[in-house]
């Protein structure tokens, strides 16, 4: 008698899985095509010198799918290897996927799991940022959306969190972080009074789904699960695209409005507190579904924005 | 004329020192150093906690703050050495000689200052092994202990975290030994008495908690699928077939997944109520599942959990709680609990040989034992029966008459065949033995000795060692478990495989189990979070293992 | 970084008709391994590319073993190893070998 999992069968944690797990739970299945797959090999020219293990796929997965039926393009990083960060390849496979969703006029989701740049291909790695900014730039001026997806265990920082900024919506859990500089990074640089990156729970008020989503820094906040992520992300297809001067004047225009209210406050309670949110405190307790309820109406959207 | 009463002259003689610095039972911290010097004598036995949780921190920092030309020499009785302050007093002369139980935190430095000759060792123990010499012939003299609030007769609240402070007060205070307790404050009326203030004699406020360890938290995001197959070999192949209602779980990674798994892979096995419904335990955030699903009749304490008070006080049905409603654990109550009471043990280890003996002394690391030897031994004064305690006798020793035959505690030794770094389980010579030479101990530090050892678990397999009769069944079972370590890839495969026909060894395939169903969805809970949700909101994880 | 190759005949081709499986990550205590179906059914390669070095006779026992037990006939094994103990490689070997044995979607 085998005892299989069928506990927890259809719930896939989008924060345990792994990138290639993300991907199936989020295509129609069997929709799934790789580009440059792991058979092809193309892996990091620079890590053997460092002694380090590479792998196949160089962290980074890309190819095209369907989502309810949609033509997509999928890419999707593995946060566990070298920690999701930007090497040459893995940067390239990304860059080459956005124009690729330019040239075919195809929309593309972008699955951020990623602690930034690899200290080891640090020049490739920023070169590859640069590009894969203006390439996803590019792909929105064709009038493609590029969606991403926040929820993994490595976050989005760093270069990701650039790109990230980049994108036409982002979809995040209350797991998923987002920004450039990491909790160490501020410790380091401005000390522990400033930011005691060991206090996890400010960690995550600072730059968790839940505070992102209310300061408008992400459009659409899902439960820990890979279907939440899919539903969010058809949603996200369906609904309506732009990226003109306009657009951007303003974002400018709500992010200076948005520094001049918030700019001074300590802590992110305090901009909950700014928002007209009732009992702040209580936020990061709450199940999404509550959370949801409790701040309708009162968050900050950069919808009209984007 | 013989005088029978010098310890109590004695008593009142320090008492009246103390008093010159206090305000009724109250020490201001200002003058702790100075009241320390006053009322202690040197080469005094001393008991700091040195809980295994729970650290009388504030003391601690005072008294390794003496004068070490007044007060030195002193011999340090204490459970646990957690605090660096445990070892500084040692380094500056102010303690001289140790016995203990546990060391985890300080592992490295310990073994560093044993080898240097910093610390006179007495004995590394087991916990009620020292409590019980706490009454014959290691009674401290004076007793430095924590405790959550006092109020002004010296009435003390223990809390969710008393732990061995009963045992330590009623050994020391009761010969006349002198009692100061560090509280975070002092109210006008405790939530209950734990401590009767007669017995206390000195009380320090000292405006905030005691310090405590969370030792017992597990994140479910770390347990690896190695660790889930043992976790099924455990249940399947020891927890059902034995019948295990009543035991011990050790601390670690093995044993949090077994409990993870009882609501899901037990229940799907149609054990609940069957298996694991009573606990010698502390309050593992991972039994919270299989609580909540009903399968835990009740659970005793040996101390608390950081995160876990709200849970325990909505649950008293199961725990053991006090009329204030906050748990009541006793360290010392419990530890008799798990020798008697329960039917098995199972824990982890470092490092184990071809006899069968278990240690977690390293080269370079010396933890102690912890309640291990006591838990995990078989205690031949045990007169009731149960069902694994019979089973488990037969299997030992067939020859004997049911009637005159003693059963067996069940202690399972359980982990994966290669540890953290990769250092094998198996080894062939225990580090312990290398240490016992280098410190000149009679005794190598031997957690579990094999004659208590009655099944080995790693995901290759199950050993079991009572159904071995000589030597070389010992050691092929043992390499039979042992993987691909060198031990493991050493042995005799014919003899193996004789072994696996006479169930001595059974693979996870003798048992149904296919090592590719051991997957992470199997976990009741699979995050914090979900633990978390589990309790319906009621356990709070300290900010560490937090992800939102 | 030290590499290991080993070739084995085997009796049982795998099953399935998959042309390739990939399981595992490269990450600390962890390992991919990625089966292509290109061989003669009556052989077996496997190639490891390991950060760990000295264990080769660890790995013979380890990838020894997985052949005689599994049905691995015709795969050409490739292994990218972040230090990852020998029961997590049994394991991923036999997971992507399970994975291959998959009926295509």
């Amino acid at each position: 008698m085998s005892v299989t999992a069928t506990h927890n069968a259809g719930n896939l944690s989008w924060y345990e899985a792994s990138a290639r797990q993300r991907v199936a739970a989020l295509a129609d299945a069997g929709s799934f095509i790789e580009f440059i797959g792991p058979e092809q090999r193309e892996m990091s020219p620079h890590l053997a010198v460092f002694a380090l293990p590479e792998q196949f796929d160089d962290g980074m997965i890309i190819g095209s799918a369907k989502l309810d039926g949609r033509d997509v393009l999928v890419a999707a990083q593995e946060g566990r290897f070298m920690g999701g960060a930007f090497g040459e390849v893995h940067g390239a496979k990304l860059t080459g996927l956005l124009r690729a969703a330019r040239t075919l006029k195809r929309d593309a989701l972008i699955l951020f799991d990623t602690g930034g740049v690899r200290l080891q291909e640090a020049n490739a790695g920023e070169l590859a940022i640069a590009e894969i900014m203006r390439a996803l730039i590019e792909a929105r001026l064709a009038g493609c959306k590029v969606i991403g997806l926040i929820g993994g265990r490595a976050g989005c920082y760093g270069g990701g969190g650039l790109i990230a900024g980049c994108c036409s919506r982002l979809i995040v859990s209350e797991q998923g972080r987002l920004s450039v500089s990491g909790p160490e990074v501020i410790e380091t640089n401005r000390g522990i009074e400033e930011f005691d990156s060991r206090d996890r729970a400010l960690v995550w008020r600072t730059m968790g789904g839940k505070h992102r989503y209310l300061i408008g820094g992400a459009d659409i906040l899902v439960d820990d699960e890979a279907i939440a992520f899919r539903e969010a992300a058809s949603a996200a297809l369906r609904g309506a695209s732009g990226f003109d001067l306009a657009v951007l004047t303003a974002e400018q225009q709500r992010l200076e409005y948005r520094l001049e209210r918030f700019g001074a406050m300590r802590d992110a309670v305090d901009i909950w507190t700014g928002l007209g949110i009732a009992e702040p405190a209580s936020l990061p307790e709450l199940t999404t579904e509550d959370f949801l309820q409790q701040v309708q109406g009162k968050r900050e959207a950069a919808d009209d924005a984007r | 004329m013989t005088d029978w009463n010098r310890q109590k002259a004695g008593l009142a003689e320090r008492f009246a020192s103390g008093r010159a610095y206090a305000a009724g039972k109250t020490v201001p911290i200002a003058k702790l150093p100075a009241f320390l010097e006053a009322v202690l004598r040197p080469g005094d036995r001393v008991c700091l906690e040195g809980d295994n949780q729970k650290q009388a921190d504030i003391l601690a920092t005072a008294l390794a703050d003496v004068d070490p030309a007044k007060i030195h020499d002193l011999h340090m009785v204490q459970s646990g050495v957690v605090l660096p302050e445990h070892l500084d007093v040692f380094d500056k002369g102010i303690a001289r000689r140790l016995d203990f139980s546990y060391s985890g935190p300080q592992s490295a430095r310990i073994a560093r200052m044993l080898f240097g000759g910093k610390i006179e060792l007495g004995a590394i123990h087991t916990y009620l092994e020292l409590f019980g010499r706490y009454f014959i012939d290691l009674t401290p003299q004076v007793a430095l202990i924590a405790a959550v609030c006092a109020d002004r007769d010296g009435n003390l609240y223990t809390g969710p975290n008393t732990e061995d402070t009963p045992v330590v007060v009623e050994a020391t205070s009761y010969k006349s030994g002198l009692v100061i307790a560090q509280v975070a404050e002092i109210v006008d009326k405790v939530p209950r008495v734990d401590i009767p203030g007669d017995l206390v004699h000195f009380v320090v406020e000292a405006k905030k908690p005691f310090y405590v360890e969370p030792l017992f938290t597990r994140d479910p995001a770390a347990m690896t699928e190695t660790q889930i197959l043992t976790a099924m070999l455990a249940i399947k192949g020891i927890y059902a077939p034995y019948g295990v209602r009543r035991l011990n779980h050790g601390i670690g990674f093995n044993t949090a997944a077994i409990e993870l798994l009882l609501p899901t892979y037990g229940e799907a096995l149609g054990l609940k109520g069957r298996i694991c419904t009573h606990f010698a335990l502390n309050p593992h955030p991972t039994l919270i599942p299989a609580i909540e699903a009903g399968w835990v009749e009740q659970v005793h304490c040996f101390g608390s959990e950081v995160g876990m008070e709200d849970y325990i006080a909505a649950r008293s049905d199961i725990f053991f709680t006090g009329p204030d409603g906050s748990l009541r654990s006793n360290r010392a109550f419990s530890q008799t609990a798990g020798l008697y009471a329960c039917d098995m043990f199972i824990g982890s280890t470092l490092q184990i040989d071809l006899q069968g003996h278990s240690s977690t002394i390293t080269a370079s690391r010396i933890a102690g034992f912890g309640g291990a030897p006591n838990m995990g031994s078989d205690p031949r004064g045990r007169r009731h029966a149960s069902e694994p305690w019979l089973k488990a006798g037969a299997e030992a020793d067939p020859g004997t008459p049911a009637s005159l035959r003693r059963g067996r505690k069940l202690v399972v030794q359980i982990g994966e065949t290669f540890g953290d770094g990769n250092a094998s389980l198996f080894v062939e010579k225990l580090d312990a033995l290398e240490l016992a030479a280098k410190l000149k101990l009679d005794l190598a530090p031997i957690m579990v000795y094999a004659d208590d050892v009655t099944h080995i678990v790693t995901e290759e397999g199950i050993a079991n060692l009572l159904l071995c009769r000589d030597r070389d069944d010992y050691e092929q079972a043992i390499r039979g478990v042992a993987g691909y370590s060198e031990i493991g890839r050493a042995r005799d495969k014919k003899m193996v495989e004789r072994l696996r026909e006479r169930k001595v060894i059974q693979r996870p395939e003798d048992l149904g189990i296919d090592p590719l169903d051991a997957d992470r969805r199997l976990l009741a809970a699979r995050s914090i979070k979900d633990i978390v949700r589990s309790s319906g909101g009621l356990y709070r994880p300290p900010s560490r293992f937090r992800n939102w | 970084m030290e590499k290991l190759s080993f070739q084995f005949k085997t009796e049982k081709p795998a099953g399935g008709t998959r042309p390739q499986a990939l399981v595992g990550v490269v990450a600390s205590g962890n390992l991919e391994v990625l089966l292509e179906r290109v061989l003669p059914t009556d052989a077996c390669s496997i190639d490891i590319a390991t950060a760990a070095h000295g264990f080769g006779t660890v790995w013979q026992a380890v990838v020894a073993d997985f052949v005689s037990r599994r049905a691995a006939g015709g795969l050409r094994i490739s292994v990218n190893d972040g230090g990852a103990r020998p029961d997590t490689v049994a394991l991923r070997l036999a997971q992507a070998v399970r994975l291959i044995e998959e009926p295509e979607a």
